[in-house]
């Protein structure tokens, strides 16, 4: 679990770092300036990242206390 | 009256008849008007956020921000993202937090934790300083496109008092189940508008993407990428972090956490909220497809950049539409907002500052009436400012980052942070932002020698890092908050 919950630090390097090395409008990718589709990569690849940490997080098996309804 | 200005009109009129709807026969407690009871399930707390994140800072701002910056403006792509994955962790214990002590509000949460009701009024002053630029954003927004919509006939600064009129009537008789009704329409409206301009604008003007992209480069080589001085790669990492800490941080983005039913809804949210992200894509293309069609718009005039494109392409009925929706981006968060500076004021810092003899009735009562004069003020900074949309955003958002580091450590069980310490902090950061807005300094003009890297931080991190040094050496000097309270 913990390897996986890791993988949380991708986006991270993928945003930051990534957009350092890959700063740059040309090759155009599918028509866009190429940071711009690394970034739209990434939107899409830290959705699937935090629904792998979700499908293996323990918490999302219990189920979760939930609030009072009010008076 | 145009036919634009028409179809805008009855579109407000339409949310306000909804926001009325949805709280007729409810006892509006202070707890229900503010949260909502605490009943919202996944797809509602989804929507509440949604509808706060896609404003007109979204709409125009994003738009704007592409036509007048370039490639800088995909530092918002970048922020929500990394915000999402952030909020996996840190919601769940803030919501069960809050449900445990039945906390209504971001400064009740800190004072709770710190044990500090003058910490509570700090973060209350923090959150409604950084509200003003928010509301007048939205504002400024709607002055835009009820101008524009009007072709003229009505002049933007009686557009910004009407708009301001439909947010503070729609606020007053609502409160956030309005907001999350609304919501829903205006969620529907903006991906459908948003999306077809997106496709359309690129398609119709240039033949294409590929097309448009490379006509704006070979016009303005390296537009489309970070510049290498001023909004460089440096100020793309550090506006990037700086805004997806102070993302929830926000004190409506706070607020909305205590709406939810379950703490599971935010690990759910936390997949499907990236995904959202992708319609600014959509936004950026049409402020692109603007670049080479409206040349000439320059300073805050960049927010019309969406509007003057679609006006030289669309009829004006379809204008209206593309109006309606903005009015709808605009109102719903603007009403949020609102609502939150109010009830801070009447409920965080009225209320502790009368200790005893103050009822919750009182307190629902001024925080309603509060919401005209929040209004006022929004008005009054927004008839007179020449910021744009994104700048005043970034600025909220320097203020509101400020919180973030006291609470992180308030979540570990063993805080080593004292509440004079978080004060401090708190204080020195909040300091330095204004100090540093107000004389228009940046890291580049107070130190012209630094590396270009260093020069180009953006301004809200030194102040972060000064308010982590501060709230370190207060709090190893002063008393630690019982471990019990930090549990």
């Amino acid at each position: 679990m913990a390897m996986i919950k890791a993988l949380a630090a991708l986006p991270f390097l993928g945003i930051l770092v990534g957009s350092v090395f890959l700063n740059r409008v040309t090759p155009l990718v599918l028509g866009l300036p190429l940071l711009l589709a690394w970034l739209l990569l990434w939107i899409v690849l830290t959705s699937a990242i935090m629904a792998v940490i979700y499908v293996t997080d323990p918490a999302n098996r219990v189920p979760s206390p939930r609030a009072e309804p009010d008076a | 009256m145009s036919a634009a200005l028409a179809i805008i009109a009855l579109t407000a009129l339409g949310a306000l008849l909804l926001g009325l709807r949805a709280s007729r026969g409810r006892d509006m407690s202070l707890e229900q008007w503010t949260v909502g009871g605490r009943g919202f399930g996944a797809v509602f707390v989804f929507l509440l956020m949604a509808g706060e994140i896609y404003t007109t800072f979204t709409f125009l701002g994003g738009s704007g921000y592409a036509y007048g910056h370039g490639g800088p403006t995909y530092y918002i792509l970048g922020y929500g993202c990394l915000a999402y994955v952030i909020s996996y962790w840190l919601l769940p214990p803030i919501w069960r937090y809050a449900q445990q002590h039945r906390l209504i509000s971001q400064p009740d949460y800190f004072a709770a934790k710190y044990d500090s009701r003058a910490l509570g009024v700090l973060v209350a002053v923090v959150g409604i300083v950084a509200l003003i630029p928010y509301l007048v954003l939205q504002f400024k927004g709607l002055g835009i496109i009820v101008a524009t919509a009007s072709y003229g006939a009505i002049p933007s600064a009686v557009a910004v008092w009407i708009g301001a009129a439909v947010v503070t009537a729609y606020v007053m008789v609502s409160g956030v189940r309005g907001s999350a009704w609304t919501a829903v329409v205006k969620d529907a409206l903006i991906l459908a508008v948003a999306v077809f301009l997106g496709v359309y604008l690129p398609i119709h003007l240039y033949g294409g993407f590929g097309a448009m992209f490379s006509a704006i480069q070979d016009a303005k080589p390296g537009f489309l990428a970070l510049p290498a001085k001023g909004e460089s790669v440096a100020w793309f990492d550090s506006t990037v972090l700086l805004t997806a800490l102070g993302f929830y941080m926000w004190p409506h983005s706070f607020g909305s956490i205590f709406t939810a039913r379950t703490d599971k809804v935010f690990r759910q949210n936390a997949i499907v909220m990236p995904l959202y992200q992708l319609i600014l894509a959509f936004v950026f293309m049409v402020g692109f497809a603007a670049v080479l069609k409206v040349p000439g718009l320059t300073g805050p005039s960049i927010d019309l950049a969406l509007f003057r494109v679609s006006i030289q392409t669309f009829d004006p009925w379809f204008v209206g539409v593309i109006g309606a929706a903005g009015v709808l981006t605009a109102l719903v968060p603007g009403s949020m907002i609102m609502m939150t500076a109010a009830t801070l004021l009447a409920n965080n810092i009225y209320r502790p500052l009368h200790s005893g003899g103050v009822t919750d009735q009182s307190v629902t009562r001024l925080a309603r009436w509060m919401v005209p004069v929040v209004a006022l003020v929004a008005v009054f900074f927004t008839l007179r400012g020449g910021q744009t949309i994104v700048a005043l955003l970034l600025m909220g958002y320097s203020f509101v980052t400020q919180l973030f580091p006291a609470l992180v450590m308030s979540l570990r069980r063993h805080n080593p942070l004292s509440s004079a310490g978080v004060f401090a902090g708190i204080v020195v950061g909040i300091a330095t932002i204004a100090a540093t807005s107000l004389t228009h300094t940046t890291v580049a003009s107070l130190f012209p020698d630094l590396p270009e890297a260093l020069r180009d931080l953006n301004i809200g991190i030194v102040a972060l890092v000064l308010n982590v040094v501060t709230l370190t050496v207060v709090s190893g000097i002063s008393r630690r908050v019982p471990s019990a309270r930090s549990a």
